[in-house]
């Protein structure tokens, strides 16, 4: 339902009208809503520039939120929502930002005496323009927040999968938190890359961080062992702690041939004896 | 018809594959290095695959089996330089290329080779005690 251009110069008109009021009562609404979070007179910046945006939009005849004229009205919106996600508001908190304007609105209305059925009619009409503005508002919000946590995942892949290097020729990777196929993935890519790039031909798999191992976890790793077999490294795994060590037993999990060891120590010594057995090759 | 050159240094076939893999080359590199391990008489042949992005299962299986022929005829082939994406499709397609020694580079394959080779015999036999009277 489009504000037809008569409705839109007469919202227009209103803004204008009763521009300080209008602003004035927003703004006691929404800090009534925030308590205290925000300062009162950053909020009665942030409504202030929203209420000339609408006015623009009106201005410029907009009859829908999607109209070129709402262009500006759309970013400020956006960006509304942008700052409100990130400060870590709820998305109640940020929509009521934009709601609170049919409230005030209310209010000049009412207070100005010359109540009849077409203000009723206009009213119904601004409202749905300010639903649209505020669901507009909901929308960009839940992208940010959905920006923000994919973000977040993606530092958390990178940070938890560090491959240290403990010897000559002895990486390690100790493997902190669930490893599901995604994070398996980049543990194995990382690895198998840093095992050609530092040419160490051994690889100490420490899974002390890792809080349960079922077959797909066990999967994962062996799966990364047979591939650096492949490439010419040999893969040991440390730091199964005793009750994972019974799982690993009662879901019948076959590590083969792979060396175990109880800690990161055991398996730093294991490597070293295999290391000195062997001629170094340089 | 293009083919991979066989190098030999020292006690060692080096071949470093840098074309593409088909199964001709494949096929060809097979009877090449049959032959050159005679001719010389090496004890190993090194395949440097660090060029190859794609090691498909024919050309798993060719490596086997030059792996296979050269223990017949007394040399011990070693595979190296896989590269980490090729490892991760060959794991993923259950190839394990069973009967194949792998090192992470050409040095590392040159050190694991030397270590098998038994030191050789002084030429001239054991060298005579002194006699301490």
């Amino acid at each position: 339902m489009a504000l037809s251009s008569d409705e839109a110069s007469r919202f227009a008109d209103l803004l204008k009208g009763h521009s300080d009021e209008l602003t004035r009562r927003w703004t006691e609404i929404v800090a009534s809503n925030f308590r205290g979070r925000l300062s009162h007179a950053e909020l009665e910046r942030q409504m202030g520039e929203l209420q000339r945006g609408f006015q623009a939009a009106m201005d410029g005849g907009a009859g829908d939120l999607d109209a070129d004229a709402s262009g500006e009205l759309r970013g400020l919106l956006s960006d509304l929502s942008t700052t409100r996600a990130r400060q870590g508001f709820s998305a109640n908190e940020t929509a009521v930002s934009v709601y609170a304007l049919k409230e005030a609105l209310l209010g000049i209305l009412d207070g100005s005496g010359e109540a009849d059925a077409t203000t009723l009619r206009d009213f119904v009409a601004y409202s749905a323009f300010v639903d649209r503005a505020a669901l507009f508002t909901f929308d960009s919000y839940v992208r940010v927040r959905e920006e923000l946590i994919s973000d977040q995942a993606e530092q958390l892949l990178e940070l938890s999968t560090p491959v240290v290097k403990l010897w000559d020729g002895v990486v390690a990777v100790p493997l902190v938190g669930t490893l599901d196929s995604a994070r398996a993935q980049v543990v194995m890519e990382r690895l198998l890359q840093t095992l050609v790039d530092t040419s160490s031909p051994y690889a100490i798999i420490d899974i002390t961080g890792v809080p349960a191992v079922d077959t797909q976890v066990a999967q994962h790793v062996l799966k990364t062992v047979v591939a650096a077999r492949l490439m010419g490294a040999e893969c040991i795994i440390s730091g199964i702690r005793p009750q994972i060590a019974q799982t690993i037993v009662a879901l019948g999990i076959e590590f083969g041939d792979i060396a175990t060891k109880a800690t990161l120590a055991d398996a730093l010594r294991h490597v070293i004896k295999l290391n000195s057995a062997q001629p170094k090759a340089r | 018809m293009e083919r991979v050159p066989v190098l030999k240094i020292g006690d060692i076939l080096l071949v470093s594959i840098q074309i593409d893999m088909e199964d001709q080359v494949a096929l060809q590199l097979q009877e090449d290095l049959a032959d050159r391990i005679v001719a010389t008489g090496c004890h190993g042949v090194i395949i440097d695959i660090s060029a190859l992005d794609i090691v498909d299962s024919f050309v798993g299986r060719t490596l086997a089996t030059i792996a296979s022929i050269s223990r017949v005829l007394d040399a011990e082939t070693v595979v190296v330089g896989m590269r980490p994406a090729v490892a991760i499709t060959l794991v993923e397609l259950g190839l394990s290329l069973p009967g194949i020694r792998t090192a992470l580079n050409v040095e590392l394959g040159m050190a694991m080779l030397a270590q098998d080779e038994p030191e050789p015999e002084p030429v001239g036999g054991e060298e005579e005690p002194v006699a301490t009277s």
